[in-house]
């Protein structure tokens, strides 16, 4: 976020000022949205924000600090996960003041789902080769066309949307970046079941799907700019320093409205931190089932927690040198692949440690089916936000400036670029 | 700390880098790697003393700069890095943190200010003919004798064995097994009965020694049968102090790769074109960014006497082996049949990736002892 303002406060201060905060406010029988209200209003739901857009204008480092103080009293935070702080921090970036007023708000509170319109039956890694029109018609946009693979979009009230509105111009110049409503009779969402069972991305239709000029994000041929903030955000939130609300059992109204939440809203998301590997239950699991005496288990969960370890210092040095001000090394590009890793080795060893039970799944399987999950799980982590192969494409042209492949795509006009046929295209 | 370098570090950095650069090119480390000695006396006696290279962590009290293992991580990552020969990680790494470990206050401020100043070279000899770390495996003896001792027995794979100007010594009262009756001891390098070998190694950048001992005059350094501690402990800092110095290499080879692939055309492009390149380099950037984190977060953790440091010095180790052997098996690769020459620097690097490997503990044993200890600070 390119508005963040200087500050001379130090950690210390802000942590005794957020401490005093919620001494004088926490207030579990509050609803959620009441809490959530006092949090933007004060700004310690998104400290990193700028002041006039429901932050502090603090730096980023002291999130964690913040957060700190908010799970030693229990204290709630805003509604955080799943694709509405991307579509936040692409606003903040991007958009103008009537985009963030209309949305940062009720993105921090929680009461609107997002989700995000990239990729297409056509089109996944080569996410600019997108063929979902939007035509100007009158005084509005007109979307036709198909997305894939959407994550929530069952759920979603808006959609980040790539669509092409020119094409004449070379395939990444010819794309409008849009938020869409989700909730209008054109658009219309099919769940797709996933190899683990759950059914949390859909395919989305759009029948002269309609959208206000004033809600595309910059200028036709400004839509690429703009996703690759989006991706940018979503790549860097996969380092591992990621982490999901959990239900919690304390007492309280907003404890009960939070559970909820988590249940329906956020429900798409619940098997999220399978897929990372859970590498948080190897030890206890090893022990448990007595596989923490077998020393070739033993060495396969050493290489486990080695790369987890380092992956998350890698992350935090990335994190350092931002908040140093540094220029960005090649440490805080590698933290998705090696997340990939991670996850793969874990469900590797979760399988080492767990037997024959890992043949198991659902109620039979361990710990109510949480292993099967992992086990099923892990392979989207290589392929959602990026392929590992589109990661190393990304790492060695970008940070190690190896040359680009010869490409056949990106100096025609995108109509005469060759392409899948789709039946919608 | 854990996670960056201060400004002051960053600029240690850089010119201890540009240093190295000047003094220690391939050409200088291929003519001294073929040296019985491995080291140039008086061009290393300069440049410790003009950049104060082994005075860096010994505390100001015995003449050192007083910085810690942060600095001392730099150090080695540099050398690493430019292959330096030259006798500092038995002197300053092995030998005074040995003795900073175990000597008492009068031991360290007589012989700390002599190795801070570069005058004498030192290592530490503990392991015997098995090539084994561990104190149990320790079998030569130290008899009392008037004020002094005598030590008989054998030590291998010394480090700058049959230079170094003083020799810490691991040794055992006669008849004590396991950890007990182990302690230190000081020999001077030239002492009578001492017998010193050249051993020949596979990475001639680092020399290695086989030390016979008959009878030869010790003082005992520290408490008497008191060493298991102070020798566990400086096991740990040498393993985090070695996995810094692979790191170095390991980035330096890759470095190189990179940009003999960019250089290097076939079929009409750049090698580095091709995306089995493209993979395999953000692959080898991957195995070592992680690697750096853990080495450099063990170095911290050194520094602020983390309980955990046995944990984490063994996870650097590991971590190390495997991104530098495994980052110098790619860069031969990608070099083709130049990669396999002796004219082309890559299998120096490739040499002492192997030895770095290997010395002190592979990856399996660190692997293990770091499952050992997980969890023992909290
Ligand atoms: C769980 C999950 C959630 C998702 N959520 C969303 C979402 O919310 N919104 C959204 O828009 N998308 C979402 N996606 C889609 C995801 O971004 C794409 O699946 C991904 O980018 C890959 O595109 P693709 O499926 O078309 O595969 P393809 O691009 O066809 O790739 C197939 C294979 O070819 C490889 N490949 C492709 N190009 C190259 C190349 N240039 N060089 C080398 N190899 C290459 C790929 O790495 C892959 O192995 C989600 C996917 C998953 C699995």
């Amino acid at each position: 976020m390119s508005d963040i303002m200087e500050s001379d406060l130090t950690e210390e201060q802000a942590r005794a000022d957020v401490r005093a905060w919620l001494k004088a406010n926490w207030d579990p029988e509050l609803s959620l949205l009441e809490w959530r209200n006092k949090l933007v209003e004060s700004g310690w739901g998104a400290p990193h924000y700028p002041k006039e857009w429901h932050g502090r204008g603090l730096p980023v480092k002291f999130n964690t600090p913040i957060d700190d103080e908010f799970a030693k009293v229990g204290a709630i935070t805003v509604a955080r996960a799943g694709i509405r702080t991307l579509a936040a921090a692409t606003i903040l970036d991007h958009g103008t003041d009537f985009h963030k007023q209309k949305f940062l708000r009720r993105i921090l509170t929680g009461e609107d789902t997002w989700c995000q319109l990239f990729s297409e039956p056509g089109s996944g890694s080569d996410m600019a080769g997108a063929v979902t029109r939007a035509d100007k018609k009158g005084n509005k946009w007109v979307i036709n066309g198909q997305k894939v693979w959407t994550t929530s979009a069952h759920k979603a009230h808006w959609g980040l949307l790539l669509a092409r509105a020119n094409w004449d111009a070379v395939k990444h110049k010819g794309l409008a970046y849009f938020v869409l409503d989700m909730k209008q009779p054109g658009v219309q969402v099919h769940p797709l079941r996933q190899m683990n069972g759950h059914a949390s991305f859909n395919q989305v239709f759009f029948t002269d799907a309609e959208v206000e000029p004033e809600m595309m994000i910059c200028d036709v041929g400004d839509g690429w700019t703009v996703a690759t903030t989006t991706l940018m955000h979503e790549r860097r939130g996969a380092d591992g320093l990621r982490t999901w609300a959990q239900a919690s059992n304390r007492k309280g109204r907003i404890y009960e409205e939070e559970k909820a939440e988590i249940a329906t809203t956020m429900e798409p998301y619940k098997w999220y931190p399978q897929r990372a590997g859970r590498v948080d239950l190897v030890m206890k699991r090893a022990k448990e089932t007595g596989k923490i005496a077998d020393p070739v288990v033993r060495q396969e969960i050493a290489k486990l927690l080695i790369m987890s370890k380092s992956a998350e210092w890698t992350a935090r040095r990335a994190r350092a040198a931002q908040n140093q001000g540094k220029p960005q090394g090649p440490e805080g590009s590698l933290g998705k692949l090696a997340s990939s890793h991670v996850a793969r080795q874990a469900a590797r060893v979760h399988t080492y440690i767990t037997g024959a039970d890992a043949l198991l799944s659902g109620a039979d399987s361990p710990m109510e089916g949480v292993i099967a999950e992992i086990l099923v799980s892990v392979p989207a982590t290589s392929i959602a936000g990026g392929t590992d192969e589109i990661q190393r494409n990304i790492i060695s042209e970008r940070v190690l400036k190896m040359p680009k492949e010869p490409s056949v795509d990106t100096t025609k006009p995108f109509k005469d670029v060759p392409r899948n046929i789709t039946a919608k295209a | 700390m854990r996670f960056s370098f201060t400004p002051e570090q960053d600029e240690f950095r850089t010119s201890l880098r540009r240093a190295l650069e000047a003094r220690s090119p391939t050409k200088e480390v291929r003519r001294l790697m073929a040296t019985e000695q491995g080291f140039d006396r008086e061009g290393w006696k300069k440049l410790n003393q003009e950049m104060g290279l082994t005075a860096v962590h010994i505390p100001e009290a015995y003449g050192g700069a007083g910085f810690g293992c942060g600095e001392l991580g730099i150090v080695l990552e540099e050398m690493g890095r430019s292959l330096l020969c030259a006798p500092f990680f038995s002197t300053a790494v092995l030998a005074a943190t040995a003795i900073l470990n175990a000597g008492t206050e009068e031991q360290k401020k007589a012989l700390l200010p002599k190795i801070a100043s570069g005058d004498v070279t030192a290592t530490f000899a503990f392991s015997e003919d098995s090539g084994l770390n561990d104190a149990a495996s320790v079998a030569t003896t130290a008899i009392a004798s008037g004020g002094s001792y005598k030590l008989d027995g054998t030590k291998s794979f010394v480090l700058d064995g049959h230079t170094a100007d003083l020799i810490v010594v691991l040794a055992r009262k006669p008849g004590s097994k396991g950890e007990e009756g182990l302690s230190f001891f000081t020999v001077d390098g030239t002492a009578a009965g001492l017998e010193r070998r050249l051993l020949k190694t596979m990475d001639e950048t680092r020399k290695l020694a086989r030390l016979t001992f008959k009878g030869v005059e010790a003082k005992l350094l520290g408490a008497e049968g008191k060493a298991a501690a102070p020798f566990a402990k400086t096991l740990q800092q040498v393993i985090v102090c070695l996995a810094n110095e692979m790191v170095g290499g390991a980035e330096r080879l890759r470095e190189d790769a990179l940009a003999y692939v960019q250089m290097r055309m076939q079929f009409g492009r750049a090698l580095a074109s091709f995306q089995t390149m493209k993979h395999k380099a953000a692959d080898m950037l991957v195995d070592v960014e992680l690697a750096k984190s853990a080495a450099y977060y063990a170095a911290a953790a050194l520094d602020e006497s983390d309980p955990e440091v046995p944990m984490l010095a063994s996870l650097a180790k590991a971590s190390a082996s495997e991104a530098y052997l495994q980052t110098a098996i790619h860069a031969v690769q990608m070099h083709g049949g130049i990669g396999f020459t002796w004219d082309n620097d890559t299998h120096l690097w490739f040499k002492r990736a192997k030895s770095s490997e290997i010395l002190f503990g592979d990856a399996n044993q660190h692997r293990e002892t770091m499952m050992q200890n997980w969890g023992a600070g909290t």
